[in-house]
């Protein structure tokens, strides 16, 4: 299991590579890729502030829980901070399980508690100025499935 | 002596990211009171705690809870990871 917070950019490709592969017990890799999303059309970049040290820990209790659940045999989380300009990699989340439903369970909740419960806040840099994202209601009441 | 951290539009808002203050507060709220009545820039920040979370030692907690022991607290809006 592992847990990086950066903000280096990650080669996405290197990362899934050979992940979870190579022993008897693992049928399923599952992997996800965020990206840097422009809705309004006119963000120069998003800055990602972070809470050094809460960052790592909460991370790190998320996937512990999540390695525990779904008996997954590996498990990476990259995150990254800082400046990200429109359709850079934000942050990744790789599980592997015996099984595809195990996996991707495994992967959804990691997304879903990494939302709402790792300390990042995201700002946007635009043309009009900056702005804060909120958080959304239905961010909060998708971990109530878990 | 307690370390309080601020984050986002909370740090924006008091204007700095982290103070070491003297307190006799027993639980977060009554720190929050205490700040509140420092400064506009405070009662500013604080005037809605319920579009606010607080870590304690960098565990999430609630407003409610007490201080005794506590090395570091902060304070910023709902997390938007991912």
């Amino acid at each position: 299991m592992r847990v990086r917070v950066q903000a280096e950019p990650f080669d996405y490709g290197a990362e899934c590579t050979g992940f979870g592969q190579g022993g008897r017990d693992v049928g399923a890799v599952v992997t996800f890729l965020g990206v840097v999303r422009d809705d309004s059309g006119t963000l120069a970049a998003m800055e990602i502030e972070h809470y050094p040290g809460m960052t790592e820990k909460a991370i790190t209790t998320i996937a512990e829980e999540a390695r525990g659940r779904w008996g997954l045999a590996d498990l990476l989380v990259i995150h990254r901070h800082g400046a990200l300009r429109p359709g850079e990699a934000i942050m990744m989340v790789a599980t592997a399980a015996r099984h595809r439903a195990a996996a991707f369970e495994a992967a959804e909740f990691l997304m879903d508690y990494l939302k709402s419960r790792a300390p990042f806040w995201k700002k946007e840099i635009g043309a009009d100025g900056d702005s804060w994202v909120a958080a959304k209601d239905e961010d909060e009441a998708a971990l109530t499935r878990w | 002596m307690i370390d309080i951290l601020y984050f986002a539009w909370v740090r924006e808002r008091i204007g700095l990211p982290r103070e070491r203050v003297e307190t006799a507060a027993e639980t977060v709220a009554d720190l929050v009171a205490e700040l509140a009545a420092r400064e506009e820039r405070y009662a500013v920040a604080f005037a809605d705690t319920s579009a606010l979370r607080v870590a304690l030692d960098q565990e999430l907690s609630e407003f409610s809870a007490p201080l005794s022991g506590v090395r570091e607290v902060a304070f910023f809006p709902p997390m938007t990871g991912g």
